[in-house]
């Protein structure tokens, strides 16, 4: 057989159509010439100049690690703070006479040198030692002699006779930095020299600075709790822990449980709701119930806006009516997905096998047992997988609408980002938000493997299925 | 034989009793809970509300109103707004189709390695998988929001956080379809000695290509939504005008933006719905 018997025998298998051989090149191609557009026209390529990888690694920092900052003014040397994170609300000590020496509540890592210098020993071995007039660092890495920094005549910070500077040391007019690597770092200002030490985990966690029980330690509490001694003689001790706990100022672990608690019921009531009222909803809508076209016709043309008016607008519509607050979330996660519960289910009811419900008709049934019999068996596994689906991607949806304006933990969520300084409290959230929403979505997979065997099947896909039975 | 039946009937009978309480004991459970979940819901959402449901309920109309009235009184003039706003729509379904087709690009090589029939290695799929669990977990929102303060307002934050979530949720879907594809032609492909790309050239991807576009135009849709909304945090486009908009109280230009906004999601979902239904065989 040569080519052109066999392009006649099979006509309907070899492409010979020039259009339809080059059809997926020319897809190809355009896509290509699509993406090389849209790459110039979203300026990717200046990524690399908005990116500053010195600054993300800091955020990065951030996340993971505390610091703990020491501050001396070079007009009052005798006053130097200690604090946590520089917050005036965490302060190991006020400030505090050096003459008078170290006060009870102090740092392990803070000594008073031989003439009366505070010395800060780092993890890295070295130290930094603030002396009235002067600041010296001993001890660190790559350079093993003392530097020292002073103000000169015009008040500018300058090093003392060194001539080669180790690459961690900047200096510029009117500051030092030392910053050897990411976890110590000392600044040298006209005004005052700053010290920070980081240190990994995330302090305070459990209870805050002033907390009675952050001596004992979250451990420690606990068994405390069980036992009898009381710290705080007015309440027990399980209640303190409680207390204490949610009431932590630099975790605020109770607002934002209770936000994550609203959120979580925002995506819950917003479903159930949306599930209430399109399910029956969808029944008016399906042909095979219901004979009138003109009802079906508007419920039909209802599900398209519900669903077409995206939830980011119901959710500002709301936002006037309710205000910030959970209510706005649930009623925009209802109205959008009645309209693609409805729309989906409606669909539903119209695949299903008509022999059943005519089973059900021979035993003479009237119509609201036929439909409770014949229909709703076959579609409320249906049902149930796309109400699960729905909750999980609601769960996600409310944390959005949140941001908007909703409240719950987008909304504190956006004000941590917005701070700029809380990391710590950006990367609690979202690892709050990623558990619920793990959690959410492994149990509707669970849920819908038992009821349909496949958890994935869109509910094209299911109907598709249906059809084909 | 006759003393035997009515034996059996009883037994039934009572067989039936019984499923039937414990049927009528599971709906009632069911029903106290699904009250009690609505009902504690209702509380939490009265005590962090603002407005009290009562108060919000009938004033639900006042916006609306508001801003068809303001649109009313801005005159004829109005359908000039349409085509002022055009080039942020277009922008942001841009924004949208760049990340969708970089996200499904992503997606498709994350699910091969995520697919028990292609991956002998069961580390190897298990570490695909989460990696993929958690891009799809995070809310767009999120990401966008810290890459908008680390790269400052442009779309471009946005369009990679749209494309970590579409890479993991398409993902997902690839590798579950993936691993439902026929077996036989991939080993016939492997008798006459393929290789693995080959294999998976001819053996998996011509069976899961109807799926793969079809989750793929359902991304597309949701994407569009999703810029939408993250224009709304700065990263440009239809949503950053939406949201100036209202902020400074222009109804007319608020509700032509809404009005280009719906038509396009409502033109794009039947569009999809026709493709995808087409592409799975349910139009005949």
């Amino acid at each position: 057989m040569n080519r052109s018997e066999i392009i006649k025998n099979y006509s309907d298998i070899v492409v010979t159509k020039f259009s339809s051989k080059m059809w997926s090149t020319f897809l190809v191609l355009g896509i290509i010439v699509y993406l090389i557009i849209a790459i110039l026209s979203l300026d990717i390529f200046q990524i690399h100049k908005k990116w500053s990888p010195e600054r993300a690694s800091l955020f990065a920092l951030d996340t993971y690690a505390h610091k703990d900052h020491v501050t001396m003014k070079w007009s009052e040397p005798d006053d130097i703070i200690i604090s946590f994170e520089g917050s005036r609300w965490s302060q190991y000590v006020g400030p505090y006479q050096k003459s008078d020496g170290l006060p009870e509540r102090y740092p392990e890592w803070t000594s008073i040198g031989p003439e009366g210098e505070t010395k800060i020993s780092f993890k890295n071995g070295g130290f930094a030692n603030l002396y009235d007039d002067k600041v010296t660092i001993e001890n660190w890495p790559d350079t093993k002699e003392t530097l020292v920094f002073r103000l000169d005549a015009q008040g500018k910070p300058y090093v003392e006779n060194v001539d080669n500077l180790p690459k961690w040391i900047r200096v510029t007019e009117n500051k030092i930095e030392v910053r050897p690597s990411l976890y110590e770092r000392v600044q040298v200002y006209s005004k005052k020299v700053e010290v920070h030490r980081y240190n990994l985990g995330w302090n305070y966690f459990w209870f805050d600075f002033d907390s009675p029980l952050e001596p004992y330690g979250i451990w420690n509490a606990i068994s405390l709790s069980f036992s009898g001694d009381r710290v705080d003689p007015n309440i027990s001790n399980f209640s303190l822990l409680i207390q204490e706990f949610l009431n932590n100022d630099m975790w605020h672990h109770g607002q934002i449980l209770w936000a994550l608690l609203e959120t979580i019921f925002m995506a819950l009531l917003g479903t159930l709701l949306a599930a209430l009222l399109g399910f029956p909803l969808a029944f008016f809508a399906a042909y095979n119930v219901t004979p009138f076209k003109f009802v079906r016709t508007i419920l039909r043309r209802l599900f398209d806006t519900l669903r077409g008016i995206d939830f980011l607008i119901w959710s500002l519509i709301f936002l006037r009516a309710f205000g910030p607050g959970p209510f706005t979330g649930i009623f925009a996660i209802a109205i959008t997905d009645t309209g693609t519960l409805g729309k989906l289910m409606s669909e539903a009811i119209e695949n299903t096998e008509e022999k059943q419900q005519e089973g059900v008709e021979s035993t003479g049934a009237n119509k609201t047992l036929q439909h409770r019999f014949g229909i709703i068996p076959q579609i409320l596994p249906i049902f149930i997988s796309q109400t699960l689906y729905y909750l999980e991607s609601n769960t996600r949806g409310a944390v959005i609408i949140g941001a908007m304006g909703a409240g719950g933990i987008g909304l504190q969520l956006l004000g941590a980002i917005n701070t700029g300084t809380s990391w710590e409290n950006v990367m609690y959230m979202s690892l709050l938000i990623l558990g619920v929403v793990i959690f959410m979505d492994t149990m509707s997979a669970k849920v819908r493997r038992a009821l349909i065997g496949d958890e994935t099947l869109g509910a094209e896909l299911q109907l598709a299925k249906m059809a084909k039975k | 034989m006759q003393s035997s039946l009515p034996e059996n009937l009883i037994k039934i009978e009572n067989n039936l009793k019984s499923l039937t309480r414990t049927r009528s004991i599971y709906s009632f459970l069911s029903i106290a809970a699904l009250i009690a979940v609505i009902y504690s819901g209702l509380i939490v959402a009265e005590t962090g509300n603002a407005t009290s449901i009562w108060v919000g309920l009938p004033k639900f109309f006042d916006y609306p109103v508001d801003l068809f009235v303001g649109s009313w009184e801005y005159g004829y003039r109005w359908n000039l707004l349409l085509l002022e706003y055009l080039p942020d729509l277009i922008s942001t379904i841009n924004m949208a189709l760049f990340s969708t087709a970089m996200g499904t690009l992503l997606a498709f090589f994350l699910s091969i390695f995520s697919s028990r029939n292609l991956i002998k290695s069961k580390t190897t799929v298990l570490i695909f998988r989460r990696i993929m669990d958690i891009c799809r977990s995070f809310p767009e929102l999120v990401i966008a929001l810290v890459l908008l303060y680390l790269l400052g307002k442009s779309a471009l934050p946005a369009v990679i956080a749209i494309i970590i979530h579409t890479a993991g949720a398409l993902g997902k879907l690839f590798s579950e379809a993936i691993e439902n594809v026929d077996k036989n032609p991939i080993e016939g492909l492997e008798s006459c000695g393929a290789s693995w790309f080959t294999r998976i050239r001819f053996g998996v991807v011509t069976q899961a290509l109807p799926l793969f576009l079809t989750y793929t135009i359902l991304r597309f849709e949701i994407n569009i939504r999703a810029s939408t909304i993250l224009g709304f945090v700065g990263a440009g486009g239809i949503g950053e005008q939406l949201y100036t908009n209202i902020q400074w109280k222009y109804e007319a230009d608020t509700i032509a933006i809404m009005f280009l906004l719906v038509s396009t999601i409502i033109t794009l979902d039947y569009l999809s719905s026709y493709w995808r239904k087409s592409l799975i065989g349910l139009k005949s």
